[in-house]
């Protein structure tokens, strides 16, 4: 591709982005119109809620980081050319792995060693279980969307049985989840006033940089590129293609690993484990991807509005009585629409069939 | 039917595809479209088959402007296409494919028009077959076919949708000699029934052989239009601008050997291999003959490492390699260098530099400059159009031809090649063997395989024939002639596969 290719193709993707949050906003005033809501007071109100006070920011940026490690990882599998639906059942297994570490260290231990190996078992758990998903499809021939949806019910059960079983509140045994972790093994916040900054933020913006590093610049990432443009020509080239299969499902459910760590013991997050503690990060990620393809920055600032959507949605309840599930709505036509229009763009453009 | 192409324009990007084409095709007439690649045959004959819009321009068929937007249209006016690489569905039988595209069955009553006539489609199947001296089985699926059985199968299905303008898009590239004869009396019955049959190829002799008239294209626009009998010394100067010698026969001192087969068999279910025993010595070239599909690619992918043999053992350079992982016949200095040059050879959306890279393999991260400069000097080196960043697939085929070369280690043992040259130009044929025998100069043993029999007597020092995956005795390239590889490829036999038990 030549520099005006590129400029040219930059160009196009921002005027479809554009495009695409212009014609959602127009759909999702006509679903709100329906609703009898006022479309403009209702984006008033999901933006005060996103962005109104530097608290309100704080939540916004804790609801970014793990849409934004999910994404890291699913980089690597869009790179290899798969889709890791499994990813919702490696978020819980960081989860389950990072708090089962911290009750086994708890109390005693100090508590920096507890975190920071609580984030290393997380990495484990959630590799270890998109390693399964990567094995199913490498050896067992087992379609990767059919194995991870059958992975992520085998994990949420897990979180319910651990939730009501052994290790169930003292006393109650109720789903709302274990016992709150005491809040110094909450990870810490920075203060750039007048903002606060979850300290798992930083975290999740060092990785997805680290992932777009390793595959512009390594080897790695330039085999799961080979592996996922054409696995039988890198074969013959001298890929090992089931090898890179298997790292980039262990790579992307250690990031998502790691984003269930976040959700345990982030700063603002409720510091337990509780069932379906994935709550639908790793799906809003698969959208995310979906959207960005192999750009990084676009998968930062797509991840970044859902987070503030989301976010900010909460407000709707609160003050004009409508479901927050109006965020959920957003952003799948958002995504409907982003494939719409490239779909048409790819009809429209010459030499795009 | 009479066709009329009138001033085709179509441009890709920058690259002017078709400037201007002008041609008339008269009924009952087989037209040959000749040129090098990327000249525009392709190009033209999709827009007639509706495939491209062109840019600019008329089609008339017998005098009426028409419309042609989709390849559905152009069947509806009588246009069919057959592709280099046949359109077909694998996982589909053979009557699914025949059925593809077909109307259902004729406006009748009520529920029976949205049913596929099976019964009638098999009746025609047999028949159609029958009378160009196919074997096809309607039951089998797709899959299991070679790309000549394909071919054959699309043609059918195109005469029985009714086409009365046939495309034959480089046909003969996979298809043996007696099938090609086959092929030609076939064409010819169809312009004595009055239809117009297209043949794009870039074998002069076959032009020669089959067609009324030629256009011949150069870079885009029509070079010349020649009426038969043609001279070839004519076409030859309108493709290039000039005649190309052939190089002279090389002596090659041939070393110790480098391939070494010992009774070995390949299970398949179409073409068993049953023990072939071989040594191929340093510089030597040996080629493989027979019908697509009787073998070949098996064999070479055997001594590739792709497919572990059922029997006997593999030697490379001295290193017994039997049942060994593919990896380590690559680390032995094999290089398979197979026919998909898109998706199996080459992988497309990566560029030139990055096939480098991956290539070079030297450690955790990658040299992009490095491999950027590597890979522009070895393009200019191969002399091929194109940059370091040029993606695979924006090549022409001759260029991708010309890449995968430039993309083999300095120093390899064993060169197994599939169809080099099948749908290049005579021009890039030639760089293409110029290369390769640079390569047994400094020791490569080469085993390729050739639907061109002067290919194959021209560069290679011994032939095997396959037939059914049995495997002829090696003979001398020097002595043996056409007329004896088309009788050992056909099995000294009327040509019809026999099934073992």
């Amino acid at each position: 591709m030549n520099t005006t290719g590129a400029t040219m193709g930059i160009l196009r993707s921002i005027a479809a982005g554009v495009v695409g949050l212009v014609l959602t906003a127009a759909c999702g005033a006509g679903i709100l119109s329906v609703l009898g809501a006022s479309p403009l007071e209702a984006y008033r109100w999901i933006a005060a809620g996103a962005f109104g006070t530097p608290e309100q920011v704080s939540y916004v940026l804790t609801a970014w980081t793990p849409l934004l490690l999910c994404a890291a990882g699913l980089l690597l599998t869009f790179a290899a050319g798969v889709w890791n639906i499994g990813i919702e059942g490696q978020v819980i297994f960081g989860a389950v792995f990072a708090t089962g570490l911290l009750r086994a260290m708890e109390p005693g231990a100090p508590a920096w060693a507890g975190v920071i190996l609580a984030g290393l078992a997380a990495i484990l758990g959630g590799g270890m279980w998109g390693g399964v998903a990567g094995a199913l499809r490498a050896y067992g021939n087992v379609n990767e969307i059919f194995g991870g949806l059958g992975l992520n019910f085998i994990a949420g059960s897990l979180t319910v049985y651990l939730v009501l079983g052994p290790w169930a509140r003292p006393g109650i045994a109720s789903t709302s989840g274990t016992l709150p972790f005491p809040d110094r093994l909450w990870l810490p916040t920075f203060a750039v006033p007048p903002l606060v900054i979850p300290g798992e933020t930083l975290l999740g913006l060092a990785a997805i940089g680290l992932v777009a590093g390793a595959l512009r610049g390594t080897q790695f990432g330039l085999r799961l590129k080979a592996i996922g443009k054409s696995s039988r020509a890198a074969y013959i080239r001298g890929v090992p293609v089931t090898r890179g299969l298997l790292w980039a499902f262990a790579g992307c459910g250690g990031l998502a690993g790691l984003a269930g760590f976040v959700l345990v013991i982030g700063a603002y997050s409720r510091h337990q484990l509780f069932p379906l503690i994935s709550g639908g990060y790793g799906f809003l990620a698969i959208l995310v991807v979906l959207l960005a393809g192999s750009n990084a920055l676009a998968g930062i600032l797509i991840s970044a509005f859902f987070a503030a959507v989301s976010t900010g949605s909460l407000q709707l309840p609160l003050q004009m009585h409508l479901d927050s599930a109006v965020s959920g709505i957003l952003e799948g036509t958002l995504v409907l629409l982003a494939l719409l229009m490239r779909g048409v763009q790819a009809r429209l453009v010459p030499g795009g069939r | 039917m009479r066709v009329e192409l009138r001033d085709i324009h179509k441009s890709f990007g920058p690259v002017h595809a078709n400037d201007g084409i002008s041609l008339t095709a008269e009924a009952g007439s087989i037209h040959g479209l000749l040129g090098e690649n990327g000249a525009g045959k392709s190009t033209l004959m999709k827009i007639l088959s509706g495939f491209t819009a062109p840019d600019r321009g008329q089609i008339l068929l017998d005098g009426a402007p028409v419309r042609i937007a989709s390849p559905a249209e152009a069947l509806r006016h009588g246009i069919g296409m057959l592709h280099q690489d046949p359109l077909d569905f694998p996982t589909l039988s053979l009557l699914d494919n025949f059925l593809m595209g077909r109307p259902g069955a004729r406006r009748g009553h009520g529920l029976a028009g949205l049913l596929p006539d099976r019964r009638g489609a098999r009746e025609a199947l047999r028949a159609l077959a029958a009378q160009f001296a196919f074997s096809l089985d309607p039951d089998a699926p797709c899959a299991g076919l070679s790309v000549g059985e394909r071919q054959q199968l699309e043609i059918l299905r195109l005469l029985w949708l009714g086409v009365r303008v046939l495309i034959l898009d480089e046909p003969t590239t996979a298809i043996s000699e007696p099938q090609r004869v086959k092929l030609f009396a076939a064409l010819r019955t169809m312009a004595g029934q009055g239809k117009v049959v297209f043949f794009v190829s870039h074998k002069l002799q076959e032009v020669l052989a089959l067609c009324d008239a030629v256009t011949v294209l150069r870079a885009g626009r029509v070079a010349g239009d020649v009426a038969a009998p043609c001279d070839p010394g004519r076409l030859v100067a309108l493709m290039f601008g000039r005649d190309l010698p052939h190089p002279p026969r090389t002596g090659i001192t041939l070393g110790p050997p480098v391939l070494e087969l010992a009774a070995l068999s390949v299970d398949d279910a179409r073409s068993p291999i049953a023990n072939v025993s071989l040594r191929v010595r340093a510089g030597e070239a040996v080629g493989l003959a027979g019908l697509e599909g009787s073998g070949q690619r098996l064999f070479l992918q055997m001594c590739a490492g792709l497919i572990p043999p059922a029997g006997g053992r593999v030697s490379i350079a001295g290193r017994d390699l039997t049942g060994r992982p593919y990896r380590e016949f690559l680390a032995s200095g094999v290089a398979y260098v197979p026919a998909g040059r898109l998706g199996e050879a080459l992988i497309p959306g990566l560029t030139v530099a990055e096939h480098l890279a991956l290539a070079e393999r030297p450690g955790v991260f990658v040299d992009w400059h490095a491999a950027s400069r590597a890979a522009a000097q070895r393009i200019r080196a191969f002399d091929v159009r194109g940059t370091a960043r040029t993606p695979v697939q924006e090549l022409s085929g001759g260029n991708q031809q010309r890449v995968l070369l430039a993309l083999l280690p300095r120093q390899i043992a064993v060169l197994l090649m599939e169809h080099p040259t099948r749908g290049l130009d005579v021009e890039s044929a030639q760089s293409i063997w110029s290369h390769v025998l640079e390569r047994r100069r400094r020791g490569t043993a080469v085993v390729f395989s050739s639907a061109d029999l002067d290919e194959l007597l021209e560069r290679s020092d011994r032939i095997l024939v396959f037939f059914n995956g049995r495997v002829s005795a090696p003979l001398d390239a020097r002595r043996a002639t056409v007329e004896q590889l088309g009788r050992l490829m056909a099995g000294d036999a009327p040509v019809g596969r026999e099934r073992r038990p």
